[in-house]
């Protein structure tokens, strides 16, 4: 054993126990603080349930007003139907249009519902009346998912109000559309939300994490003093980076087991893919950070460039907004984003069941970006060695 | 020539951008020797240290420390050397033994258990092996940190300015110690602002702007400053003060206490307004031997005028 040490130190000039002094003196040191130790393991949970409790893409239970121009079956038919499809809350009927516009700036209500006079006997004789729903669009995710579901809620409501000869007055159109959710049918943000959180979380504490480490060493001047013994820099990089995948992972195992037990996230694909893509994933975050610790000159500098890497991986990777709907020059940065792809991943091995064929580009990508980040990495070191 | 030589080094210069912070310095330092390094701050001591240990590569120059060039050989120096740096470096969040355990694997030590279970005793810190450096206060992370460069034998020691902001009783165990170790044949470099440690040293080197001014063993420093010296007494020694720096051939005047120190190096000039001045009757002269002090005075006084002229100059 010793002799197989001698050769690989003398061939490379890399010696084991250096390395294992550094990785030890890491590990030391990381129990120490306790306060960075608590983040590393709290801030995911806290994240996760946070995020996946309080995030929903499709709220229910919207507060709506209503104007009743009419009183008759048809109506109150429409207005249970409303309720009943849990997006419409009723908190009562509003008198006159002025009413119904002051509430909606107030923000009282997100919803102001106004049934035409003689509504019931313009359905009846086929005309064809107008119920108009005045939505508070100033935040349309709010309102979108609702708004979308009213036609086909009322439609349903008044055909099923007309009943005998009036029945052909209601009939509905001549063909039917019919949406299957693959993937996540009951359209629970969770179950989009969570996987992508896990993204989230790796690059926020992966990156900064190691950047500090690092940078913490030439602030508080050990990096003179480590460079001044025998140490070689990569036993050094290495020795203090391998902590750091060893957070991620328990970050990844905490957060899986959560995620399962909590959400109900199910794990439908390949976890070789999985372990592939994440693995990739921390190593592309891990030379990030060692790339902005080339840069800053001291542990503020640090976070602050850390938090800058963050932003483009929350709004700009399909995270928070659907990749598809940016303009091309934005997706083009996108692209360049690690958690992009780690994003495309983590859902397609999560939710769709995919293995590692499905992944294989998206592998290829976060490979391109670790190479690309780490040549200019090295280069950077070597300056600032001297 | 270098066999007896530890550090032989000439031309060495770095530059940082357009700043030339070391600009062709010469150094020999013999075996077993003390060697003083001084300098303002800001003169390029810790570079030409830096350059000496294998931290920096030097722009131009060449040479040897310890028999390894210093161009091509920065990892076997490295190996060789023992450098304290002028900051406390080691963990403050380790432990005093562990600090000394990860150094002990730098180095890669047999014998890692013994040799640090003999550093805590010879420290005196044994029974607080387990108290984190941080803890110390400054003149026991001083100490710990000469242990912990001395752990792994080296026959040079590079000190940067080790006793900045300790206390008189613990500079004084220091240079206890350094003498110790030279007198067991380990060569030390040791850069310093003080004046008290200067006259410890058996050579002084004299750096400023990053050029040396003058070298040589520390008796002969004054000497080769060419400084005459005359000691006055007597009343209102402010306003004399004043009035001298004004008279010809004075180009120093230093004050210790109750007695003015007037010097210069153009000897009849001074001379002259010694003894008209002496003619007043009002103050007592006395002419004595320059000393360290108002050579380095002088020195330093001089760093910034000499830097547009020839530094070498000055030293005769």
């Amino acid at each position: 054993m010793t002799e197989a040490k001698e050769i690989l130190s003398r061939r490379s000039g890399f010696s084991l126990r250096r390395f294992g002094a550094v990785l030890y003196k890491e590990f030391i040191q990381m129990r120490r603080d306790r306060v960075t130790f608590g983040m590393m393991i709290g801030l995911p949970l806290i994240q996760l349930f946070l995020f996946g409790f309080a995030i929903n893409a499709d709220p229910r239970h919207l507060p709506t007003l209503v104007e009743m121009g009419d009183n008759g079956p048809i109506t109150r038919a429409v207005i249970a139907a409303m309720q009943q499809s849990d997006y419409f809350d009723f908190r009562g009927p509003v008198a006159g249009t002025a009413a119904g516009e002051e509430a909606l700036r107030r923000g009282d209500a997100n919803f102001v519902v106004v049934i035409p006079q003689n509504f019931e006997r313009d359905v009846v004789r086929g005309r064809a009346p107008e119920i108009l729903v005045a939505a508070d669009a100033s935040d349309p995710s709010a309102v979108g998912g609702a708004a979308a579901a009213l036609s086909g809620i009322v439609q349903s409501a008044v055909g099923e109000a007309l009943v005998g000869p009036l029945a052909k007055a209601g009939s509905p159109p001549p063909f039917s559309i019919v949406v299957h959710r693959e993937y996540n049918p009951e359209g629970k943000t969770s179950t989009n939300i969570v996987p992508g959180l896990l993204a989230i979380i790796l690059s926020m504490t992966m990156v900064m994490i190691t950047a500090v480490a690092i940078v913490k060493e030439t602030e508080r001047g050990t990096m003179e003093m480590l460079i001044a013994t025998p140490v070689r820099p990569f036993e050094v990089m290495l020795g203090k980076i391998l902590p750091y995948v060893f957070v991620g992972y328990v970050q990844t195992i905490v957060f899986l087991i959560s995620a399962y037990l909590v959400f109900q996230v199910p794990f439908d694909g390949s976890w070789w893919a999985f372990f592939v893509g994440f693995n990739l994933f921390i190593v592309v975050n891990l030379a990030l950070g060692f790339l902005i610790s080339t840069a800053a000159r001291n542990q503020m500098q640090a976070m602050q460039l850390s938090f800058f890497t963050i932003l483009p991986s929350i709004l700009l990777s399909g995270f928070m907004f659907p990749f598809a709907g940016m303009p091309g020059w934005a997706q083009f940065i996108g692209q360049g984003v690690p958690a992009t792809h780690f994003l495309r991943i983590i859902r397609a091995v999560m939710l769709k069941g995919g293995d590692i064929h499905d992944v294989g580009a998206e592998c290829l990508a976060l490979g391109a970006i670790l190479v690309v980040i780490s040549i200019i990495a090295m280069l950077r070191y070597r300056q600032t060695l001297d | 020539m270098s066999d007896t030589a530890v550090i032989d080094v000439r031309g060495l210069t770095k530059r940082f951008g357009t700043r030339t912070v070391v600009d062709h310095f010469d150094i020999r330092v013999p075996r077993g020797a003390i060697y003083g390094f001084l300098g303002p701050n800001g003169s390029g001591k810790t570079t030409t240290i830096r350059m000496l240990c294998g931290l920096l590569t030097p722009d131009e120059g060449e040479g040897t420390c310890l028999g390894l060039d210093v161009r091509h050989e920065a990892g076997r120096i490295k190996e060789a050397v023992g450098y304290m740096t002028q900051k406390f470096s080691y963990y403050e969040d380790l432990t005093i033994r562990e600090n000394l355990d990860f150094v002990a694997r730098m180095y890669r030590l047999d014998r890692r258990r013994e040799r640090v279970d003999a550093a805590l005793r010879d420290l005196g810190l044994a029974d607080r092996q387990k108290q984190l450096a941080g803890s110390l206060s400054g003149g026991w992370k001083q100490r710990l940190a000469l242990t912990a460069c001395l752990l792994h034998e080296p026959q040079l020691l590079l000190l940067d300015e080790p006793t900045a902001g300790v206390d008189p009783k613990a500079r004084r165990d220091f240079w206890d110690e350094i003498r110790r170790l030279s007198a067991g044949g380990v060569t030390v470099l040791v850069s310093t602002h003080y004046m008290d440690e200067a006259v410890q040293c058996d050579f002084i080197t004299y750096i400023a702007y990053g050029r040396k001014l003058i070298d040589g063993p520390s008796a002969d420093i004054p000497r080769l400053v060419g400084l005459e010296t005359w000691r006055v007494e007597g009343p209102d020694l402010a306003r004399l003060e004043e009035r001298l720096k004004h008279e010809p051939g004075v180009e120093q005047v230093a004050r210790f206490g109750a007695v003015l120190h007037v010097s210069g190096t153009d000897r009849p000039a001074l001379e002259a307004t010694v003894r008209r001045l002496e003619a007043e009757g009002t103050h007592r002269w006395s002419k004595q031997v320059a000393g360290l002090e108002e050579a380095f005075i002088y020195l330093m006084a001089g760093a910034r005028d000499n830097f547009a002229g020839d530094p070498q100059g000055v030293a005769a």
